[in-house]
């Protein structure tokens, strides 16, 4: 039997106690033990980005941490953010501008715009790309992505409406 | 694909992470930023008895001067500290250039100066960066105590460094840099974040066609990262960029990789050369 090391951390505001083995990846165990699916999984090798969470704040692979690294840590995963204004700014731009087809890359596109544009109200759209150069979207071509990253820029710094037709 | 079963320890001190290198040697891994090991643990490249985690060793993660008024960074200090810290823009501007350059800002933000040095991937930057800078990577282990290797000799190659199993890579030096010191720093790569196709570091103190020192590097041609001697020496020497760029032609050997042949990376470097020929101030030759 292999064993088991027991972590307590935080996920999505709520405390979790679990016994995980060592090899487990945050990612695996967000969505095998949490049951939050929201986290994808598309390569597990850190290239695709669709497994992107939020430790401590900062958006990172959920493939390329140890679950047991993330012992007293504060995790945020897609579920987590329904009511953070960024994100609903952020999700409302997806739908408008058709930034998403399948879905599978758009809670890791979602994260990494969230972090963004807390970091920066107002990228340039070559800023916006770089940021979102770790994530990758077999369906969109990235251009909807990226509208949709600098409407939601811009309605977040009250320069544009809510109204879909306003471009 | 999952990791093969490992035991897992969380280094509480340098000492203990020592302590169990000593004891396990190249059967343990070292885990920092995890975003080359990780990888390389989810696809079983690797299948270590031990993972070792360094991550709770906080001092360890510090950028400071040291006495002899240079840099002094620890090896677990995150690509993305790299890139915004203010001592490093002062002190060490070629690592802040290069910093943005590397992987995309998730991987930036877990992945260490130490675990990249320690990994010393052919393709990467920090590697160069140590070498153009002439750093001195500090390593430590439970028998030998602390030793000093200048960057230039630590990389072997492809993957093999300096590294003993029973070592710890703590941290990198870099001298104070004196008042007419430039730098130049260009890459090329097929997508941003990519690892390079080719790159350039090029550290230097004097001016354009007097050069008391110039450190050409390239990175991506080869098993480690490439210093362009004779061609650093006839620039010092006060040559133009045609004598410059012949050198490089007659010394660079580089290798293909799955995109670029040899030809296209000669080619490539030579264009890297130009650029940093301008960086460094020299008149545009329009060449
Ligand atoms: C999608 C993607 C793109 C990337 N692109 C680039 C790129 O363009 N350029 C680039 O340079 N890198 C790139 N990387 C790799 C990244 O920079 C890694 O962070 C880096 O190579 C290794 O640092 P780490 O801290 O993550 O080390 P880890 O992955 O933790 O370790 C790497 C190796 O070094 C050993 N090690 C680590 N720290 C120490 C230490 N202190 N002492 C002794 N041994 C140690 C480990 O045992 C392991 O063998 C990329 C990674 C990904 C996932
Ligand atoms: S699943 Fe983590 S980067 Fe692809
Ligand atoms: S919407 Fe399908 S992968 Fe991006």
């Amino acid at each position: 039997m292999e064993s088991t090391t027991d972590i307590e951390f935080e996920v999505n505001g709520k405390r979790v106690r679990l016994a995980v083995s060592p090899r487990e990846h945050l990612a695996d165990v967000l969505r095998q033990r949490c049951g939050l699916t929201g986290t994808h999984l598309g390569c597990e090798h850190g290239v695709c980005g669709a497994c992107t969470v939020r430790v401590d704040g900062a958006a990172i692979r959920g493939c390329l941490i140890l679950a047991v690294q993330a012992d007293g840590a504060q995790v945020r995963t897609i579920e987590g953010e329904g009511n953070d204004p960024v994100m609903q700014a952020l999700q409302q731009a997806f739908i408008e501008r058709n930034a998403l087809q399948c879905g599978y890359c758009t809670p890791g596109f979602l994260l990494t715009a969230a972090e963004l544009l807390e970091l920066d109200p107002d990228p340039s759209r070559e800023s916006i790309r770089e940021y979102l150069s770790g994530n990758i979207c077999r369906c969109t071509g990235y251009q909807a992505i990226v509208d949709a990253v600098e409407l939601a820029a811009r309605r977040l710094r009250g320069e544009a409406g809510t109204d879909a037709s306003v471009p | 694909m999952k990791p093969a079963p490992f035991v897992y320890v969380r280094a509480a001190s340098v000492e203990h992470a020592l302590e169990v290198l000593a004891e396990h040697g190249d059967d343990a891994l070292v885990l920092a930023g995890g975003q080359s090991l990780v990888p390389m643990l989810n696809l079983r490249l690797v299948q270590p008895a031990v993972v070792l985690d360094i991550n709770a060793l906080h001092g360890l993660a510090t950028i400071e001067s040291h006495t002899a008024g240079g840099l002094r960074l620890g090896a677990l200090v995150r690509h993305r500290e790299i890139a915004v810290d203010p001592l490093v823009a002062a002190c060490a501007p070629l690592l802040r250039a290069a910093a943005p350059w590397i992987a995309h800002p998730a991987v930036r933000h877990r992945g260490t100066l130490g675990g990249s040095l320690a990994l010393g991937d052919p393709a990467a930057e920090w590697p160069a960066c140590a070498v153009a800078l002439d750093a001195t990577i500090r390593l430590a282990s439970r028998t030998g105590g602390e030793r000093c290797v200048a960057a230039e000799s630590f990389f072997h190659g492809l993957y093999r460094s300096d590294r003993r199993g029973d070592e710890l890579l703590v941290g990198c030096d870099l001298a104070q840099a004196s008042h007419d010191s430039v730098f130049s720093f260009r890459e090329l790569a097929r997508r941003h974040g990519d690892y390079a196709a080719v790159g350039l570091a090029v550290s230097a103190c004097g001016r354009p066609g007097a050069w008391r020192t110039l450190r050409l590097v390239f990175f991506g041609i080869g098993d480690t990262p490439i210093r362009a001697t004779a061609c650093g020496e006839a620039l010092a020497a006060g040559a133009g960029l045609a004598e410059a760029r012949a050198q490089l032609e007659a010394e660079l050997e580089p290798r293909a990789d799955l995109w670029f042949s040899a030809q296209a990376k000669r080619h490539l470097a030579v264009h890297l050369l130009r650029e940093a020929w301008r960086d460094l101030g020299h008149p545009d030759t329009g060449e």
